[in-house]
Protein backbone atom coordinates (compact mmCIF):
# COMPACT_ATOMS: atom_id res chain seq x y z
CA UNK A 1 0.00 0.00 0.00
CA UNK A 2 1.52 3.12 -1.08
CA UNK A 3 1.10 6.23 1.30
CA UNK A 4 1.55 9.70 1.26
CA UNK A 5 3.32 11.04 4.37
CA UNK A 6 2.03 14.63 5.43
CA UNK A 7 1.16 16.26 8.37
CA UNK A 8 -2.34 15.84 9.64
CA UNK A 9 -3.77 18.79 8.02
CA UNK A 10 -2.35 18.48 4.74
CA UNK A 11 -3.54 15.05 4.57
CA UNK A 12 -6.77 16.00 5.38
CA UNK A 13 -6.42 18.35 2.91
CA UNK A 14 -5.47 16.77 0.13
CA UNK A 15 -8.13 13.96 0.82
CA UNK A 16 -10.88 16.28 0.28
CA UNK A 17 -9.56 17.41 -2.77
CA UNK A 18 -9.45 13.81 -4.20
CA UNK A 19 -12.85 12.94 -2.41
CA UNK A 20 -14.43 15.91 -4.06
CA UNK A 21 -12.40 15.17 -7.66
CA UNK A 22 -13.55 11.19 -7.48
CA UNK A 23 -17.67 12.46 -6.52
CA UNK A 24 -17.69 15.24 -9.62
CA UNK A 25 -16.35 11.97 -11.86
CA UNK A 26 -18.60 9.83 -10.56
CA UNK A 27 -21.66 12.26 -10.45
CA UNK A 28 -20.62 12.55 -14.89
CA UNK A 29 -20.76 8.51 -14.84
CA UNK A 30 -23.84 8.43 -13.43
CA UNK A 31 -25.72 10.92 -15.16
CA UNK A 32 -24.41 9.49 -18.28
CA UNK A 33 -25.39 6.22 -17.58
CA UNK A 34 -29.02 7.56 -16.28
CA UNK A 35 -29.30 9.00 -19.31
CA UNK A 36 -28.62 6.26 -21.29
CA UNK A 37 -30.47 4.34 -19.47
CA UNK A 38 -33.74 6.64 -20.20
CA UNK A 39 -32.67 7.20 -24.14
CA UNK A 40 -32.74 3.34 -23.85
CA UNK A 41 -36.46 2.94 -22.78
CA UNK A 42 -37.70 5.92 -24.67
CA UNK A 43 -36.18 4.41 -28.40
CA UNK A 44 -38.76 4.29 -30.73
CA UNK A 45 -40.33 0.76 -30.14
CA UNK A 46 -39.84 -2.18 -33.06
CA UNK A 47 -42.36 -5.04 -32.49
CA UNK A 48 -43.40 -3.38 -28.58
CA UNK A 49 -40.11 -2.60 -27.48
CA UNK A 50 -37.35 0.15 -28.09
CA UNK A 51 -35.44 -1.07 -30.86
CA UNK A 52 -32.04 -0.98 -29.07
CA UNK A 53 -33.56 -3.86 -27.04
CA UNK A 54 -34.77 -5.80 -30.25
CA UNK A 55 -31.20 -5.35 -31.52
CA UNK A 56 -29.91 -7.02 -28.61
CA UNK A 57 -32.54 -9.76 -28.75
CA UNK A 58 -31.30 -10.02 -32.45
CA UNK A 59 -27.51 -10.22 -31.76
CA UNK A 60 -28.63 -12.80 -28.81
CA UNK A 61 -30.03 -14.83 -31.71
CA UNK A 62 -27.37 -14.53 -33.40
CA UNK A 63 -25.32 -16.23 -31.07
CA UNK A 64 -27.43 -18.54 -30.23
CA UNK A 65 -27.60 -20.12 -33.90
CA UNK A 66 -23.60 -19.84 -34.23
CA UNK A 67 -23.66 -22.28 -31.36
CA UNK A 68 -26.49 -24.14 -32.16
CA UNK A 69 -26.29 -27.75 -32.90
CA UNK A 70 -29.34 -29.67 -34.15
CA UNK A 71 -27.78 -32.91 -32.62
CA UNK A 72 -27.98 -32.02 -29.15
CA UNK A 73 -32.04 -33.09 -28.01
CA UNK A 74 -33.93 -31.58 -25.96
CA UNK A 75 -33.95 -34.24 -22.81
CA UNK A 76 -37.16 -36.89 -22.59
CA UNK A 77 -38.71 -38.20 -19.49
CA UNK A 78 -40.02 -41.64 -18.85
CA UNK A 79 -43.86 -41.94 -19.85
CA UNK A 80 -44.59 -41.53 -15.99
CA UNK A 81 -43.87 -38.03 -15.61
CA UNK A 82 -46.60 -36.76 -17.97
CA UNK A 83 -48.88 -34.50 -16.24
CA UNK A 84 -51.25 -32.66 -18.54
CA UNK A 85 -50.53 -28.91 -19.22
CA UNK A 86 -52.47 -25.95 -18.37
CA UNK A 87 -54.41 -24.31 -20.82
CA UNK A 88 -53.02 -21.13 -21.16
CA UNK A 89 -53.28 -19.37 -24.37
CA UNK A 90 -56.92 -19.45 -26.31
CA UNK A 91 -56.17 -16.69 -28.97
CA UNK A 92 -57.20 -17.93 -32.31
CA UNK A 93 -59.68 -21.07 -30.30
CA UNK A 94 -62.13 -18.68 -29.56
CA UNK A 95 -64.37 -19.91 -32.02
CA UNK A 96 -65.70 -23.22 -32.07
CA UNK A 97 -64.11 -25.43 -34.87
CA UNK A 98 -66.19 -28.01 -36.62
CA UNK A 99 -63.61 -30.74 -36.77
CA UNK A 100 -65.14 -32.17 -40.21
CA UNK A 101 -64.84 -29.04 -42.04
CA UNK A 102 -61.07 -28.65 -40.91
CA UNK A 103 -58.03 -28.80 -43.44
CA UNK A 104 -54.76 -27.50 -43.21
CA UNK A 105 -53.81 -25.51 -45.97
CA UNK A 106 -50.09 -25.47 -47.32
CA UNK A 107 -49.33 -21.69 -48.61
CA UNK A 108 -46.35 -20.58 -50.60
CA UNK A 109 -45.26 -17.09 -51.85
CA UNK A 110 -44.38 -14.16 -49.50
CA UNK A 111 -46.69 -11.16 -49.12
CA UNK A 112 -49.35 -12.71 -51.16
CA UNK A 113 -49.72 -16.15 -50.21
CA UNK A 114 -50.88 -18.94 -52.55
CA UNK A 115 -53.05 -22.10 -51.37
CA UNK A 116 -50.89 -25.00 -52.78
CA UNK A 117 -52.84 -27.68 -51.59
CA UNK A 118 -55.25 -28.04 -48.68
CA UNK A 119 -54.61 -31.50 -46.76
CA UNK A 120 -57.22 -33.59 -44.59
CA UNK A 121 -56.38 -34.53 -41.28
CA UNK A 122 -55.96 -38.19 -42.64
CA UNK A 123 -52.98 -36.71 -44.98
CA UNK A 124 -51.09 -35.98 -41.37
CA UNK A 125 -52.16 -39.63 -40.20
CA UNK A 126 -49.97 -41.37 -42.59
CA UNK A 127 -46.94 -39.75 -42.04
CA UNK A 128 -44.31 -41.82 -40.01
CA UNK A 129 -46.13 -41.69 -36.18
CA UNK A 130 -43.72 -39.96 -33.58
CA UNK A 131 -43.78 -40.17 -29.69
CA UNK A 132 -41.71 -38.36 -27.34
CA UNK A 133 -42.12 -37.09 -23.80
CA UNK A 134 -40.59 -33.61 -23.12
CA UNK A 135 -40.80 -30.83 -21.19
CA UNK A 136 -43.38 -28.26 -22.31
CA UNK A 137 -41.90 -25.29 -21.28
CA UNK A 138 -43.87 -22.17 -21.02
CA UNK A 139 -42.50 -18.35 -21.31
CA UNK A 140 -43.99 -17.51 -18.21
CA UNK A 141 -41.36 -19.69 -16.42
CA UNK A 142 -43.70 -23.21 -15.51
CA UNK A 143 -42.59 -26.20 -16.94
CA UNK A 144 -44.56 -29.92 -17.38
CA UNK A 145 -43.33 -32.87 -18.28
CA UNK A 146 -46.22 -33.87 -21.58
CA UNK A 147 -46.06 -36.99 -23.63
CA UNK A 148 -46.63 -36.25 -27.37
CA UNK A 149 -47.98 -37.70 -30.66
CA UNK A 150 -47.85 -36.79 -34.06
CA UNK A 151 -45.77 -36.63 -37.44
CA UNK A 152 -42.17 -35.08 -37.20
CA UNK A 153 -43.07 -31.56 -39.15
CA UNK A 154 -39.62 -32.81 -41.59
CA UNK A 155 -41.28 -35.55 -42.79
CA UNK A 156 -44.18 -33.16 -43.69
CA UNK A 157 -42.26 -30.38 -44.91
CA UNK A 158 -40.39 -33.56 -46.86
CA UNK A 159 -43.48 -34.44 -48.45
CA UNK A 160 -45.93 -31.51 -48.88
CA UNK A 161 -43.71 -28.24 -47.90
CA UNK A 162 -40.35 -26.83 -49.10
CA UNK A 163 -37.12 -25.85 -48.32
CA UNK A 164 -37.48 -22.40 -47.65
CA UNK A 165 -35.93 -20.18 -45.15
CA UNK A 166 -38.79 -19.78 -42.93
CA UNK A 167 -42.13 -21.37 -42.23
CA UNK A 168 -45.22 -19.91 -40.77
CA UNK A 169 -48.11 -21.36 -39.35
CA UNK A 170 -51.56 -19.80 -38.03
CA UNK A 171 -54.74 -20.67 -36.81
CA UNK A 172 -57.62 -20.89 -39.51
CA UNK A 173 -58.87 -17.73 -38.22
CA UNK A 174 -55.49 -16.29 -38.70
CA UNK A 175 -55.40 -14.49 -35.02
CA UNK A 176 -52.51 -16.46 -33.81
CA UNK A 177 -49.17 -16.99 -35.47
CA UNK A 178 -45.88 -18.39 -35.22
CA UNK A 179 -42.78 -18.19 -37.37
CA UNK A 180 -39.76 -20.78 -37.40
CA UNK A 181 -36.61 -20.68 -38.66
CA UNK A 182 -35.74 -23.89 -41.13
CA UNK A 183 -33.14 -25.15 -38.62
CA UNK A 184 -36.01 -25.18 -35.57
CA UNK A 185 -38.77 -26.35 -37.93
CA UNK A 186 -36.86 -29.65 -39.13
CA UNK A 187 -35.46 -30.63 -35.80
CA UNK A 188 -36.36 -34.17 -34.96
CA UNK A 189 -38.25 -32.72 -31.93
CA UNK A 190 -40.13 -30.72 -33.51
CA UNK A 191 -44.23 -32.63 -34.32
CA UNK A 192 -47.04 -31.84 -35.98
CA UNK A 193 -49.20 -33.37 -33.03
CA UNK A 194 -52.77 -34.86 -32.55
CA UNK A 195 -52.46 -36.83 -29.28
CA UNK A 196 -51.64 -35.59 -25.83
CA UNK A 197 -51.05 -37.96 -22.98
CA UNK A 198 -52.48 -40.96 -24.79
CA UNK A 199 -55.58 -39.43 -26.09
CA UNK A 200 -56.41 -37.20 -28.95
CA UNK A 201 -56.27 -33.33 -28.58
CA UNK A 202 -58.75 -31.68 -26.82
CA UNK A 203 -60.34 -28.53 -28.25
CA UNK A 204 -58.37 -26.34 -25.61
CA UNK A 205 -55.06 -27.93 -26.26
CA UNK A 206 -55.19 -27.01 -30.12
CA UNK A 207 -57.88 -30.27 -31.54
CA UNK A 208 -57.08 -31.56 -34.58
CA UNK A 209 -53.49 -30.28 -34.83
CA UNK A 210 -50.65 -28.52 -33.22
CA UNK A 211 -47.63 -27.51 -33.15
CA UNK A 212 -45.03 -28.89 -30.42
CA UNK A 213 -41.59 -27.30 -30.91
CA UNK A 214 -39.16 -28.59 -27.50
CA UNK A 215 -36.56 -26.21 -28.88
CA UNK A 216 -38.57 -23.15 -27.94
CA UNK A 217 -40.85 -21.80 -25.25
CA UNK A 218 -44.50 -22.75 -25.52
CA UNK A 219 -45.75 -19.98 -27.29
CA UNK A 220 -44.32 -21.27 -30.36
CA UNK A 221 -46.17 -24.47 -30.08
CA UNK A 222 -49.56 -22.87 -31.62
CA UNK A 223 -52.29 -25.12 -31.22
CA UNK A 224 -55.31 -25.60 -33.70
CA UNK A 225 -53.16 -25.32 -36.91
CA UNK A 226 -55.15 -23.86 -39.72
CA UNK A 227 -52.55 -23.05 -42.40
CA UNK A 228 -48.14 -23.75 -42.86
CA UNK A 229 -46.47 -21.14 -44.86
CA UNK A 230 -43.11 -22.00 -46.64
CA UNK A 231 -41.64 -18.20 -47.18
CA UNK A 232 -38.37 -16.53 -47.64
CA UNK A 233 -38.56 -13.32 -45.30
CA UNK A 234 -39.27 -14.26 -42.12
CA UNK A 235 -42.55 -15.39 -40.92
CA UNK A 236 -45.19 -12.40 -38.81
CA UNK A 237 -45.15 -14.06 -34.68
CA UNK A 238 -47.47 -13.27 -32.62
CA UNK A 239 -45.62 -12.51 -29.38
CA UNK A 240 -42.63 -11.29 -31.28
CA UNK A 241 -44.92 -8.12 -31.93
CA UNK A 242 -45.36 -7.54 -28.35
CA UNK A 243 -42.23 -6.89 -27.69
CA UNK A 244 -40.81 -10.62 -26.93
CA UNK A 245 -38.39 -11.88 -28.93
CA UNK A 246 -38.87 -13.70 -32.25
CA UNK A 247 -36.78 -16.78 -31.87
CA UNK A 248 -37.31 -17.38 -28.12
CA UNK A 249 -35.95 -21.04 -28.05
CA UNK A 250 -32.49 -23.02 -28.26
CA UNK B 1 -1.00 12.05 12.94
CA UNK B 2 -2.83 11.34 10.21
CA UNK B 3 -2.05 9.88 7.18
CA UNK B 4 -3.68 9.03 3.73
CA UNK B 5 -3.66 5.46 2.92
CA UNK B 6 -4.37 3.82 -0.58
CA UNK B 7 -6.95 1.18 -0.39
CA UNK B 8 -8.71 0.42 -3.37
CA UNK B 9 -7.26 0.65 -6.94
CA UNK B 10 -9.04 2.44 -9.77
CA UNK B 11 -10.11 -0.92 -11.63
CA UNK B 12 -11.88 -2.14 -8.59
CA UNK B 13 -14.13 0.86 -7.68
CA UNK B 14 -14.93 1.29 -11.08
CA UNK B 15 -16.03 -2.43 -11.76
CA UNK B 16 -17.49 -2.27 -7.57
CA UNK B 17 -20.14 0.57 -8.91
CA UNK B 18 -20.91 -0.91 -12.30
CA UNK B 19 -21.60 -3.76 -10.53
CA UNK B 20 -24.51 -2.01 -8.25
CA UNK B 21 -25.77 -0.28 -11.38
CA UNK B 22 -25.70 -3.62 -13.39
CA UNK B 23 -27.00 -6.32 -10.71
CA UNK B 24 -29.58 -3.92 -9.88
CA UNK B 25 -30.85 -3.90 -13.37
CA UNK B 26 -30.87 -7.54 -13.67
CA UNK B 27 -32.77 -8.03 -10.24
CA UNK B 28 -35.59 -5.38 -11.60
CA UNK B 29 -35.46 -7.09 -14.58
CA UNK B 30 -35.71 -10.93 -12.62
CA UNK B 31 -38.24 -9.34 -11.15
CA UNK B 32 -40.41 -8.58 -14.04
CA UNK B 33 -40.03 -11.96 -14.92
CA UNK B 34 -40.80 -13.47 -12.05
CA UNK B 35 -44.19 -11.83 -11.49
CA UNK B 36 -45.34 -14.11 -14.58
CA UNK B 37 -45.42 -17.48 -12.54
CA UNK B 38 -44.11 -16.36 -8.98
CA UNK B 39 -44.69 -19.49 -7.27
CA UNK B 40 -41.89 -19.87 -4.63
CA UNK B 41 -42.92 -19.64 -1.17
CA UNK B 42 -42.24 -21.61 2.37
CA UNK B 43 -45.03 -23.55 3.45
CA UNK B 44 -46.01 -26.19 5.47
CA UNK B 45 -48.96 -28.76 4.90
CA UNK B 46 -51.48 -25.72 3.25
CA UNK B 47 -50.30 -23.21 5.59
CA UNK B 48 -48.50 -20.61 3.55
CA UNK B 49 -46.10 -18.69 5.94
CA UNK B 50 -44.34 -16.84 3.09
CA UNK B 51 -45.02 -15.89 -0.47
CA UNK B 52 -42.28 -14.20 -2.66
CA UNK B 53 -44.25 -11.81 -3.02
CA UNK B 54 -47.68 -10.18 -2.40
CA UNK B 55 -49.47 -8.41 -4.98
CA UNK B 56 -48.95 -5.34 -3.04
CA UNK B 57 -44.81 -5.24 -3.92
CA UNK B 58 -45.85 -5.87 -7.86
CA UNK B 59 -48.26 -2.81 -7.16
CA UNK B 60 -46.14 -0.80 -5.39
CA UNK B 61 -43.14 -1.14 -7.17
CA UNK B 62 -45.43 -1.38 -11.11
CA UNK B 63 -43.92 -4.40 -12.01
CA UNK B 64 -46.86 -5.99 -13.02
CA UNK B 65 -47.12 -7.55 -16.68
CA UNK B 66 -44.18 -6.77 -17.99
CA UNK B 67 -42.68 -9.92 -18.53
CA UNK B 68 -41.83 -9.70 -22.50
CA UNK B 69 -39.62 -6.01 -21.28
CA UNK B 70 -37.99 -7.70 -18.24
CA UNK B 71 -36.95 -10.19 -20.80
CA UNK B 72 -35.92 -7.66 -22.93
CA UNK B 73 -34.16 -5.80 -20.68
CA UNK B 74 -32.69 -9.35 -18.39
CA UNK B 75 -30.65 -10.64 -22.28
CA UNK B 76 -28.93 -6.76 -22.80
CA UNK B 77 -27.57 -6.84 -19.29
CA UNK B 78 -26.48 -10.14 -18.52
CA UNK B 79 -23.62 -9.00 -21.26
CA UNK B 80 -22.59 -6.51 -19.10
CA UNK B 81 -22.82 -8.16 -15.76
CA UNK B 82 -21.32 -11.19 -17.47
CA UNK B 83 -18.43 -9.29 -18.82
CA UNK B 84 -18.00 -6.62 -15.57
CA UNK B 85 -17.93 -9.72 -13.28
CA UNK B 86 -15.39 -11.93 -15.03
CA UNK B 87 -13.39 -8.76 -15.87
CA UNK B 88 -13.42 -8.37 -12.15
CA UNK B 89 -12.58 -12.19 -11.50
CA UNK B 90 -9.89 -11.50 -14.12
CA UNK B 91 -8.30 -8.15 -12.49
CA UNK B 92 -8.03 -9.45 -9.22
CA UNK B 93 -6.18 -12.44 -10.35
CA UNK B 94 -3.74 -10.53 -12.18
CA UNK B 95 -3.15 -7.36 -9.81
CA UNK B 96 -2.48 -9.90 -7.23
CA UNK B 97 -5.11 -8.67 -5.25
CA UNK B 98 -6.83 -12.29 -4.65
CA UNK B 99 -4.22 -12.75 -2.11
CA UNK B 100 -6.35 -10.47 0.36
CA UNK B 101 -9.66 -11.73 -0.50
CA UNK B 102 -9.33 -15.20 -1.21
CA UNK B 103 -9.91 -17.16 2.65
CA UNK B 104 -6.93 -18.99 3.74
CA UNK B 105 -6.68 -20.99 6.51
CA UNK B 106 -7.38 -18.29 9.34
CA UNK B 107 -10.19 -16.77 8.07
CA UNK B 108 -12.81 -19.19 9.65
CA UNK B 109 -11.83 -18.58 13.21
CA UNK B 110 -10.91 -14.71 12.43
CA UNK B 111 -14.68 -14.73 10.41
CA UNK B 112 -15.84 -16.23 13.48
CA UNK B 113 -14.53 -13.62 15.97
CA UNK B 114 -15.27 -10.68 13.74
CA UNK B 115 -19.34 -12.46 13.63
CA UNK B 116 -19.03 -12.65 17.49
CA UNK B 117 -17.67 -8.76 17.84
CA UNK B 118 -20.06 -7.58 15.11
CA UNK B 119 -23.12 -9.03 16.99
CA UNK B 120 -21.67 -7.45 20.66
CA UNK B 121 -20.74 -10.99 21.98
CA UNK B 122 -17.32 -10.46 21.90
CA UNK B 123 -14.65 -7.82 22.62
CA UNK B 124 -11.82 -9.43 20.67
CA UNK B 125 -10.84 -6.42 17.80
CA UNK B 126 -11.10 -7.47 14.23
CA UNK B 127 -7.68 -7.17 12.82
CA UNK B 128 -6.38 -4.16 11.51
CA UNK B 129 -5.99 -5.40 7.80
CA UNK B 130 -7.65 -4.23 4.01
CA UNK B 131 -10.43 -7.34 4.36
CA UNK B 132 -10.57 -9.23 7.50
CA UNK B 133 -11.86 -12.90 7.52
CA UNK B 134 -15.48 -12.46 7.32
CA UNK B 135 -14.87 -10.14 4.85
CA UNK B 136 -12.67 -12.89 2.46
CA UNK B 137 -15.49 -15.05 2.75
CA UNK B 138 -18.48 -12.88 1.91
CA UNK B 139 -16.08 -11.11 -1.12
CA UNK B 140 -15.33 -14.39 -2.29
CA UNK B 141 -18.80 -15.63 -1.89
CA UNK B 142 -20.41 -13.28 -3.76
CA UNK B 143 -18.37 -13.62 -6.84
CA UNK B 144 -19.03 -17.34 -6.62
CA UNK B 145 -22.93 -16.24 -6.43
CA UNK B 146 -22.21 -14.20 -9.46
CA UNK B 147 -20.29 -17.19 -11.36
CA UNK B 148 -23.49 -19.60 -10.49
CA UNK B 149 -26.12 -16.87 -11.51
CA UNK B 150 -24.36 -17.21 -15.02
CA UNK B 151 -24.53 -20.72 -15.22
CA UNK B 152 -27.43 -21.54 -13.59
CA UNK B 153 -29.03 -18.48 -15.85
CA UNK B 154 -26.98 -20.12 -18.87
CA UNK B 155 -29.15 -23.05 -18.18
CA UNK B 156 -32.34 -22.11 -17.85
CA UNK B 157 -31.78 -19.35 -21.30
CA UNK B 158 -30.45 -22.02 -23.58
CA UNK B 159 -31.91 -25.50 -21.55
CA UNK B 160 -31.21 -27.92 -24.69
CA UNK B 161 -27.87 -26.30 -26.42
CA UNK B 162 -26.57 -26.61 -22.81
CA UNK B 163 -28.57 -29.51 -21.80
CA UNK B 164 -25.60 -31.44 -19.83
CA UNK B 165 -25.33 -28.09 -17.52
CA UNK B 166 -29.34 -28.21 -17.25
CA UNK B 167 -28.96 -32.10 -16.52
CA UNK B 168 -25.63 -30.96 -13.61
CA UNK B 169 -28.12 -28.20 -11.74
CA UNK B 170 -30.64 -31.05 -11.53
CA UNK B 171 -33.09 -30.46 -14.07
CA UNK B 172 -34.99 -26.87 -15.52
CA UNK B 173 -37.44 -26.62 -12.76
CA UNK B 174 -34.44 -27.01 -10.09
CA UNK B 175 -32.27 -24.48 -12.29
CA UNK B 176 -34.89 -21.67 -12.23
CA UNK B 177 -35.15 -22.21 -8.94
CA UNK B 178 -31.73 -22.31 -7.78
CA UNK B 179 -31.12 -18.71 -10.44
CA UNK B 180 -33.90 -17.30 -7.73
CA UNK B 181 -32.04 -18.78 -4.94
CA UNK B 182 -28.86 -16.96 -5.98
CA UNK B 183 -30.80 -13.70 -6.26
CA UNK B 184 -32.16 -13.85 -2.57
CA UNK B 185 -29.20 -14.69 -1.54
CA UNK B 186 -27.88 -11.19 -3.30
CA UNK B 187 -30.14 -9.21 -1.64
CA UNK B 188 -29.24 -10.97 1.91
CA UNK B 189 -25.78 -9.76 1.31
CA UNK B 190 -26.81 -6.57 0.02
CA UNK B 191 -28.52 -5.84 3.60
CA UNK B 192 -25.72 -6.83 5.70
CA UNK B 193 -22.95 -4.83 3.37
CA UNK B 194 -24.88 -1.75 3.52
CA UNK B 195 -25.01 -2.21 7.46
CA UNK B 196 -21.44 -2.62 8.10
CA UNK B 197 -20.68 0.25 5.64
CA UNK B 198 -22.76 2.24 7.97
CA UNK B 199 -21.21 0.78 10.62
CA UNK B 200 -17.65 1.24 8.97
CA UNK B 201 -18.47 5.00 8.29
CA UNK B 202 -17.77 7.74 5.97
CA UNK B 203 -13.66 7.10 5.97
CA UNK B 204 -14.83 3.31 4.43
CA UNK B 205 -17.17 4.19 2.08
CA UNK B 206 -15.02 7.15 0.80
CA UNK B 207 -11.95 4.46 0.02
CA UNK B 208 -14.51 2.56 -2.54
CA UNK B 209 -15.19 6.33 -4.15
CA UNK B 210 -11.59 8.09 -4.49
CA UNK B 211 -9.70 4.85 -3.22
CA UNK B 212 -7.67 6.44 -0.36
CA UNK B 213 -8.72 6.27 3.02
CA UNK B 214 -7.75 8.20 6.42
CA UNK B 215 -5.73 6.50 9.09
CA UNK B 216 -5.02 7.79 12.28
CA UNK B 217 -1.54 6.77 12.84
CA UNK B 218 -0.76 5.83 17.15
CA UNK B 219 1.70 8.43 17.92
CA UNK B 220 4.35 6.84 20.19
Amino acid sequence: MSTTSATPTDAAVELRRMTRRSFATGGIATVAGAASLWWIKHAVPEGGIPWPLRKMMEFNSRVSDAIFDPNRLAPTFDVSRAREPRVNGMIGLKKELDLRRWHLDVLTGGDKPVIERSLPINAIHELPRFEMVTEFKCVEGWSEVVHWAGCRLSDFIAKYGHDTPFVGLSTPDRAYYVGLDRASAVHSQSLLAYEMNGQPLTSGHGAPLRLVCSLKYGVKSIKRIGAIQFTNKRSADYWAEQGYDWHLGH
Amino acid sequence: MARIEYKHRRPIRWMHWFNVVLLSGMIWSGLLIYWANDIYRIQIGQRVLLKLFPDAFYNTFGLSARLAEGMAWHFALMWGFATNGLAYVGYTLFSGEWRHLVPNRNSFREAWQVMLHDLHLSRVEPPKRKFNGAQQFAYTGVILMGGGSLLTGLAIFKPVQFGWLTWLLGGYECARFEHFALTVGYVLFFLIHIAQVIRAGWNSLRAMVCGYELVEEVTP
